[in-house]
């Protein structure tokens, strides 16, 4: 990745900011990263902190993990009616993550055109004000985003 | 088990919007046509179950407006599934010996505009747009993508979906909207979320429905068998664990358990029905429900629509009424008026859109959530 010039597909610096999320988790350093757990008892991956396993029942032994930050678009949908103060068309997406669990959010980087989109697009997980999306009320926030994973690297 | 259930009286008002009645009047008119429906009185019945979702104390209220007997009433919500887990709510009381006859209502006034799904937990910012979405439209567009990325199904034949069940309501007296909407027009309609344009998704109206369940011993006591229908099976199942729960809600896997319970209880296949009134929500919603009833093999949901196999006249006619899409969809009015549908086609009285010589059918509906209730009839 281009290190010397400002791509929209970069993180932002998260300092002073809160995560959008429950399961948004922002580092000293202005970094972030989303939270999950993992299921020492069968391995399944949960987004954001839990107690239990809703797979294998387990009731211990869910270890707080970071999710991992490239994965695999499994689904979305193009987004063209929403509420008034939310900017459309939008790509709403589900991405297996290549580390594991499934999460959801905005996949931007990308005409939002369902011919243009193909499953199974490699991914990656990024930071961005949360108002580049749904404006001042996402003022002071910070999000995920998905973006291709080709964006960026050239 | 004990003794069989039947349905001797049921009804539903004709779907719409009506501003000036409250959700109490408008569930009372209901309650008070089944009565009519079998000539008891509300002072026959023993308990009230009551689906709605956008009250509280609906059923006790229903009783204000028509018959303080100060009987048991419990109120019931569980998203989509509101009317229908009411009404087994009722049948189970009956299975049990608690009751021998009993009233169920599923009511609903609906809001304007978009349905949001709620948040789990108390997030930060609303999510919504933020974190993709959560409105209806998009989840139920997710579920025709999943569809579409593991069998290549079109978007042409979910829009001939809401084709078909629009074409169906224009010979239904009780449905919302009674308009032919021809392909064209379906695909050409504001898309909403890919694929769903405002013609697939469900009508957002007003309305109720009633049935009165009895007991065997009781329905003969009366001499209500004439008209009655049996309820041979009900099942009701929250979603077991699958993979992507958390990111995609999912509606398939609810449906396969409650099917495949609903199927055993009543010693029955798919080939055995003869009418089927679905949760068509939305038409990316049907389509997989074709294959989630067993209607088809898995990946052959979009066949089916081109053949005409669900359409009225077809091999297993799928919601004659117009369904959600275009009789419209009080969320907790809907699962009651499934069943009233049904009961009109086993009785043989469904006029213009009747289902030649049905004797079984079956209601399906499925809550965000998850909820779902499965529910087969036979004519007794």
């Amino acid at each position: 990745m281009k290190m010397d010039t400002y791509s929209v597909m970069d993180s932002i610096d998260a300092r002073g900011r809160q995560g959008a999320t429950l399961y948004t988790h922002i580092g000293d350093d202005g970094s972030a990263w989303l939270e999950g757990s993992r299921c020492a008892a069968c391995g399944t991956v949960y987004t954001g902190a839990r107690t239990s396993c809703g797979r294998c029942f387990a009731r211990d032994g869910l270890e707080s993990i970071r999710l991992g930050a490239t994965g695999k678009l499994y689904n979305y949908t193009v987004v063209y009616r929403s509420y008034p103060h939310i900017k459309v068309p939008f790509v709403a997406a589900i991405v297996d993550l290549d580390e594991g669990g499934t999460i959801k959010g905005n996949l931007v980087g990308i005409d939002p055109d369902p011919a243009r989109i193909p499953f199974g697009l490699p991914v990656r997980v990024i930071f961005r004000g949360a108002e580049e999306a749904i404006g001042e009320q996402g003022e002071g926030f910070v999000a995920h985003f998905f973006v291709p994973a080709s964006e960026g690297e050239a | 088990m004990a003794d069989n259930v039947y349905i001797v009286g049921t009804d539903m008002i004709r779907f719409g919007r009506f501003d000036d009645l409250g959700v109490p009047e408008i569930g009372a008119e209901a309650a008070l046509l089944a009565l009519d429906d079998c000539g008891l009185a509300i002072s026959d019945m023993q308990a009230l179950y009551c689906g709605n979702l956008g009250e509280g104390m609906t059923g006790q209220k229903i009783l204000a407006l028509i018959g303080q007997t100060g009987i048991p009433v419990v109120n019931c919500t569980n998203a989509c599934a509101t009317g229908a887990t009411a009404f087994r709510e009722g049948w189970a009381a009956i299975k049990a010996g608690i009751h021998d006859l009993v009233l169920c209502v599923g009511v609903e006034k609906m809001p304007r505009g978009m349905l949001v799904r709620r948040p789990a937990g108390f997030e930060p910012v609303p999510p919504e747009g933020l974190i993709g979405s959560g409105t209806m439209p998009a989840v139920f567009s997710h579920v025709g993508m999943e569809h579409m990325r593991q069998y290549g199904t079109t978007f042409e034949q979910f829009a001939k979906i809401s084709v078909k069940n629009h074409h169906h309501s224009t010979l239904n007296p009780k449905a919302m909207y009674r308009k032919e909407t021809p392909l064209e027009m379906v695909m050409e309609a504001e898309m909403i979320a890919y694929p769903n344009t405002k013609l697939m998704c469900s009508a957002n109206v007003d309305g109720s429905a009633a049935a009165i369940l009895v007991s065997e011993r009781k329905a003969r006591e009366l001499g209500l068998m004439d008209r009655a229908v049996k309820v041979r099976a009900s099942a009701l199942t929250s979603d077991p664990y699958s993979e992507r729960n958390l990111a995609m809600p999912d509606v398939n896997s609810a449906t396969r358990l409650a099917a495949r319970q609903a199927y055993d209880m009543a010693g029955l296949g798919p080939d055995d029905i003869d009418l089927i009134e679905l949760h068509d929500c939305f038409a990316t919603a049907e389509l997989v429900h074709y294959e989630n009833l067993g209607l088809c093999r898995d990946g052959e949901g979009g066949r089916l629509i081109d053949a005409g196999e669900t359409a009225l006249g077809g091999r297993i006619p799928v919601n004659v009424s117009g369904g959600l899409l275009s009789k419209g969809h009080p969320l907790g009015a809907t699962g009651i008026a499934n069943i009233y549908e049904v009961a009109t086609h086993l009785r043989g009285e469904a006029g213009a859109r009747q289902v030649a010589g049905a004797r079984i059918g079956m209601t399906h509906v499925v809550g965000l959530g998850t909820a779902c209730a499965i529910h087969i009839l036979e004519k007794a």
